[in-house]
């Protein structure tokens, strides 16, 4: 029923940017035109395809895709339920699905003659595929991160400064992605006539929510196909980890109209999704707001002011979340759980332990809803995961949780 | 005709140019922040720009980042922001409030519910930074029918195509950002300012206002000569983040307005 444009779930956003309710322009006119330049740059690019043919070759020589669509076979074997595949974005170039995006971007910044890149991060992921692609065709990069998280993701800043990138600890609010991301707007509205923001995650204001969601969309493309090859047939069951939600929709978004194909999205639970808000769950523990240029589920008070997360992972901490997976989630294509970091780090470990492979924190939340599920369900059951990250950039971290001293030698 | 139609007609009577103050509600606390709106008309401010506190300031700089910070720290909510204009109208029956903010407090206090509360409360015209002229059916339209003006922003990077699109459903004044930029960052100057407010002037009736950048007397006079009147918000809020009094904060607001009315 693919070509049913009446029943699709694919033909979003409308002409307003809207998914729904949710969505929209909400920034200040001074961003206004740029957005619309941007917008009349992205629809020009979409149907050109010599954008495409040059995402093609770069996806393929720069960044190493098609990514293997691998059967988890011990990891199978020791759940003792569904038979799991892992989407491995993890072994891109610079070692996460961000670089899918970034790539889209900054070719169509070089297309609009932008010839300085900014960007926020949280995990440092897109901050590094940011600084990388920067390097690659010589434009300056600035890269917007919350001081708290240049502590946290130290190699990651590190790897950037290599990079050439200008690094910039962001101190007001808790100073994590969401400040991150204000100062990037600020910068922006600062420097709009040279400047292109390389937002990355399928949040802010349209046309990036699908802009960013069309860019990653590779990921499902490659698994549907990857899949059908491998069994003939579709997934019973998509997971993935939701911050801003980019690896998820990416490998949801080919899937939507495949009605049987059941979609699980996994929110960062924190210390658990209770009143005290210890959590970065914004479908299970906010409602609808305004935030970052889109309508979207916001953790907020009474009040409508913005909650800050809490996460183990820098790249979940975030009170947003992008407006398809708000809209997905009130029509009920898609749900939504919590993990907790405590259980995050449970698949962490059974991830390296089973099948070799240390995962990002990230990646971790849907391991482990994958890990909670599969036991209880048949063999022939097909779990597809997207392990979007690697995990070294936690280790760090990883360490502390489980209080293991890195300075000590074994 | 709102407090701003008025004020702005009895301005143009005595050939005067309006000074427009702005200060967070709630900066540092309650009290002290109604003390000195309170006594705004008395320093020569025409229009007074109330901010509504929020966590996510993405057009402000520090100085008022802070200011809602503290705000926040002190207690300040939408409701309580209504209650300081309410208090201010029991004595002022003239002089216009604007609230200026985001978008998201008031979307969380319902729209409906919230024009309602704002015009009893006394409050004559918004401001709000993330709502375009493209999102004008969440707020813009049913404010103007509620009988409470909305005053758009213009920026340098609003063309003459864009600019029907932005005076088309403003009313009271239009805002002229004077930089691309945020608050309290970069100076305006008078001989670039000039000509982008002609040629606002040139598409419009309604008077055309210019902030951002102003922080001096001088300054003040400066841009108020080359529109209809100058907006002051970071260099206040600078005085009341360092502690200063009450009156020291209003004897510099007296200066910057005679500033502008000298213009």
């Amino acid at each position: 029923m693919a070509n049913d444009l009446f029943n699709s779930f694919m033909t979003g956003p409308d002409e307003n940017g809207r998914f729904g309710q949710f969505g929209g322009r909400f920034v200040s006119e001074t961003l206004m035109p740029l957005i619309l330049d941007l917008e009349a740059e992205y629809e020009n690019a979409k149907t050109d395809d010599s954008f495409w043919a040059e995402m093609d070759f770069l996806w393929k020589h720069y960044v190493g895709r098609p990514s293997p669509l691998y059967l988890a076979e011990r990891l199978t074997e020791q759940l003792g339920g569904a038979k799991i595949y892992m989407k491995r974005d993890e072994l891109n170039h610079t070692g996460a699905h961000k670089i899918n995006n970034v790539l889209g971007q900054i070719i169509l910044a070089r297309r609009m003659g932008k010839t300085r890149i900014i960007a926020e991060t949280g995990a440092g992921q897109h901050g590094v595929a940011t600084a990388t692609v920067c390097a690659k065709f010589g434009l300056k990069c600035v890269v917007y991160m919350g001081a708290h998280d240049v502590e946290r993701q130290k190699p990651n800043v590190f790897r950037m400064k290599l990079l050439g990138a200008e690094v910039v600890p962001v101190t007001s609010g808790r100073g994590t992605l969401k400040d991150a991301m204000n100062d990037a707007l600020r910068d922006w509205v600062t420097n709009v006539r040279d400047t292109f923001y390389c937002i990355g995650t399928v949040a802010g204001p349209h046309p990036y929510p699908a802009m960013v969601r069309d860019f990653q969309a590779i990921i499902g493309k490659e698994a549907k196909a990857q899949m059908l090859e491998a069994e003939g047939r579709l997934p019973n069951t998509l997971i993935a980890a939701i911050g801003g939600g980019s690896n998820a929709m990416g490998l949801f978004f080919p899937f939507l109209d495949d009605k049987d194909v059941e979609i699980i999205g996994v929110e960062a639970g924190g210390k658990g999704v209770n009143a005290k808000m210890e959590h970065c769950a914004s479908l299970t523990g906010g409602r609808p707001g305004v935030l970052h240029g889109n309508r979207t589920y916001l953790l907020q008070d009474d009040d409508g002011q913005i909650l800050e997360g809490f996460s183990i992972s820098a790249g979940l901490d975030y009170p947003g979340i992008g407006p398809e997976h708000s809209w997905l989630h009130e029509i009920g294509r898609a749900k939504y759980v919590s993990i907790t970091d405590v259980e995050a780090l449970e698949a962490f470990q059974l991830s390296c332990q089973t099948e070799g492979i240390i995962p990002a924190l990230e990646p971790s939340h849907a391991l482990a809803h994958v890990a909670k599920i599969a036991p209880d369900l048949p063999k022939d059951h097909i779990i597809c995961m997207n392990m979007c990250g690697r995990g070294d950039k936690d280790i760090f971290t990883v360490a502390k949780a489980l209080n293991w001293d890195m300075e000590e030698s074994d | 005709m709102t407090r701003i139609d008025a004020k702005f007609a009895a301005l143009k009577a005595e050939g005067k140019k309006a000074f427009v103050a702005y200060v967070m509600a709630g900066d540092p606390d309650y009290e002290t922040s109604l003390e000195i709106v309170k006594g705004m008309p008395d320093a020569g401010v025409d229009i007074i720009e109330l901010g509504l506190p929020f966590t996510d300031p993405m057009a402000d700089g520090p100085t008022i980042q802070l200011a809602g910070q503290r705000a926040l720290e002190a207690g300040m909510t939408l409701n309580k922001t209504l209650d300081l204009a309410r208090a201010f109208r029991e004595d002022d029956d003239v002089t216009p409030i604007v609230l200026m903010g985001y978008y998201n407090p008031i979307y969380s206090h319902g729209v409906d519910r919230f024009l309602v509360n704002a015009k009893a409360a006394g409050i004559d015209g918004l401001i709000v930074v993330d709502l375009p002229p493209e999102e004008d059916s969440e707020l813009c339209i049913p404010a103007q029918a509620a009988g409470l003006n909305f005053i758009r922003l213009a920026t340098p990077t609003t063309d003459n195509k864009r600019l029907p699109k932005v005076l088309q459903n403003t009313s009271g004044f239009v805002y002229y950002v004077s930089i691309t930029g945020i608050t309290g960052a970069a100076s305006a100057v008078a001989t670039d300012v000039g000509p982008e407010v002609a040629r606002i002037q040139a598409a419009t009736d309604i008077p055309v206002i210019v902030g951002f950048g102003i922080r001096t007397p001088e300054a003040s006079r400066d841009i108020a000569s080359v529109a209809d009147g100058a907006v002051v918000g970071s260099a206040i809020v600078d005085l009341i983040g360092k502690g200063q009094s009450p009156s020291d904060v209003l004897a510099f607001v007296r200066g910057l307005a005679a500033g502008a009315h000298s213009a």
